[in-house]
């Protein structure tokens, strides 16, 4: 458990730097995550695939996988991995500010 | 009189379906199972195909003699679900209606999702074993294989039984050992995992076994393209993984009528189901279990079974209009065939991690260690899978509830007494 000052807000996250409350996030927090795992800037299609997920943990209380994002939010699975290089899922989510996707077992 | 419909007659709408019938007169309820086809597989065994351990025709029967008499048993391809109108729209042109649905029908494996996999090499080079055919034309590739890189690849979560690739890796290092030549054979585990199995305390116990038998790990490799001609595994960051042979346990989705059927299933096609009840979200009076449901938890037989009882107590709960108060912990175990005849066991639930100890009593088999107890679990469960758990019969001192109390009731002595 880290606090830190991010975007001017004290903001709490885990150990693997995913927020801890999701309801601190905002667009300035997001920008300055991003930008300290090494995404700067952030483009539409960046936040095409942010606002996606805040929608479906909003929706279904766990952040999509990388397959489920490939098929449901419009940005094919090579160019996640452009955008978000490494783990998609996960990073996305750390950006978009809500917790690691459960995954699977 | 209920009429209740199990789409898929594999192990879950197999065991589920003979509970139902046991718990209902032929007046009160009728059952009817559909299947497309008639082939019951013992989907444990395959994993032993490649190694010339047993046979494809041997782990194979025919699904209507699982099911108990007063059960209809129907072959046909499944097409849709019209949840409004409960009813099920059959390939043969028929139509069942229902007043209770039970969707057990497994997963579905999507090779052609990622690139190059059909393409030239696969079934040449490139294999699976999760299919019969699959695990049959590596029985050969791998008896005239005689050095040189093999890797086993899993393309992306969820699949089938979890552990069974890393079995796979044990058992190809026991195999090549036996034919003398281990020496020429370079064996490689690739997986999209953080480490060698989802659960932090057995990825230990399992990351370690690799290293002792000196198999490579290659983590968090998610394949974008499996390239036959070149012999590479390509990641979507652009890493390669070169190979001579390789086992590439492909892509699983839901059946697919699920994902036509209107809010039944999730993206990939499994029933988004209730993690305690086995309700589905969709509507009350329908249910699923085993790999067909989406619930955070291995795509097992086993997890299969403890749901198998908390689904037939809240049916009956729904149909008597009773609130579902049964309720699955998300208990798993798994025998894990480690090679010279050894194995090991784990155990856990949504909230215990494996736990090294001994299942499901003080005496039972032992827990996160390889000994060859474990060993005759695993064989010995084949046994169990015919004649005890699609019958729908309860392994004495194993229940759905994860037994964390040690219970004296061993394993062990109940299956030398079941098969001597
Ligand atoms: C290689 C391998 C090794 C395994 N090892 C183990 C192990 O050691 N331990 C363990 O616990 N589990 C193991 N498993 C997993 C286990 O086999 C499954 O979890 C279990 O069979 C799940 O049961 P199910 O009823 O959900 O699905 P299944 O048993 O797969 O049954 C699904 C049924 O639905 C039918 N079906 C699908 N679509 C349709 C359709 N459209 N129309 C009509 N019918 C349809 C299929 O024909 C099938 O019969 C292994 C699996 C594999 C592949």
């Amino acid at each position: 458990m880290t606090i830190d000052t991010i975007a001017g807000v004290q903001i709490e996250s885990d150990e693997e730097g995913f927020l801890v409350d999701p309801t601190q996030w905002n667009d300035e927090v997001a920008v300055e995550i991003a930008r300290r795992e090494g995404i700067d800037p952030l483009t539409d299609r960046h936040w095409q695939v942010i606002r996606f997920m805040r929608s479906e943990y909003e929706t279904k209380g766990t952040g999509p996988t990388v397959r489920a994002l490939g098929k449901t939010s419009g940005v094919s699975i090579k160019e996640l991995y452009q955008l978000f290089p490494k783990g998609p899922a996960k990073l996305a989510a750390k950006i978009a500010g809500i917790p690691k996707p459960r995954g699977c077992i | 009189m209920h009429r209740i419909v199990i789409l898929g007659g594999g192990k879950g709408g197999t065991l589920a379906a003979n509970r139902l019938r046991k718990a209902y007169g032929l007046n009160e309820a009728s059952v009817t199972v559909v299947d497309q086809d008639d082939q019951h597989i013992y989907q444990p065994g395959l994993l032993f195909v490649p190694f010339g351990l047993t046979h494809s025709e041997d782990i194979v029967r025919p699904r209507g003699r699982q099911l108990h008499r007063g059960i209809d048993y129907r072959t046909s391809a499944i097409i849709h679900v019209d949840l409004a109108g409960q009813s099920v729209q059959l390939a043969d042109g028929s139509e069942l209606s229902y007043d209770v649905l039970v969707v057990a029908t497994g997963a579905v494996l999507a090779p052609d999702e990622t690139e190059g996999l059909t393409g030239p090499g696969w079934m040449e080079k490139v294999f699976t074993f999760y299919t019969p055919e699959g695990a049959a034309a590596l029985e050969e590739a791998l008896a005239v294989f005689d050095g040189g890189r093999l890797v086993v690849n899993v393309v992306e979560m969820p699949i089938k039984c979890p552990v069974a690739p890393l079995e796979f890796c044990f058992l190809a290092d026991w195999y090549f050992h036996e034919r003398g030549i281990r020496d020429r054979v370079e064996l490689t585990f690739v997986t999209p995992l953080d480490a060698a199995f989802t659960k932090p305390v057995a990825a230990n116990h399992l990351g370690g076994l690799l290293e002792q038998r000196g198999i490579e790990l290659v983590t968090e490799f998610n394949t974008g393209e499996v390239d036959g001609t070149g012999g590479r595994l390509v990641s979507f960051d652009g890493r390669e993984v070169p190979f001579d042979l390789a086992v590439v346990i492909p892509l699983h989705n839901g059946a697919s009528y699920v994902a036509r059927s209107e809010g039944l299933g999730d993206a990939l096609g499994f029933v988004v189901t209730d993690t305690h009840t086995l309700q589905a979200a969709v509507a009350p009076n329908v249910f699923a279990l085993g790999d067909a449901a989406s619930l955070p938890v291995s795509k097992a037989g086993s997890v299969t079974h403890f749901e198998g009882e908390v689904l037939v107590e809240n049916i009956r709960r729904f149909l008597d209009g009773e609130p579902l108060d049964a309720s699955y912990d998300g208990h798993a175990n798994c025998f894990i065939k480690t090679g010279f005849s050894k194995a090991m066991l784990i155990d856990f639930n949504y909230d215990v991690e494996p736990l090294p100890g001994h299942y499901p009593g003080l005496v039972g088999l032992p827990l996160l260690k390889e000994s060859h107890l474990n060993h005759l679990g695993k064989l010995m469960f084949q046994w169990l899978y015919w004649h005890s758990l699609l019958p729908g019969r309860d392994i004495p001192g194993i229940s759905s509830a994860m037994p964390l109390g040690g219970k004296l009731q061993a394993l062990e002595s109940n299956v030398k007494e079941r098969v001597s």
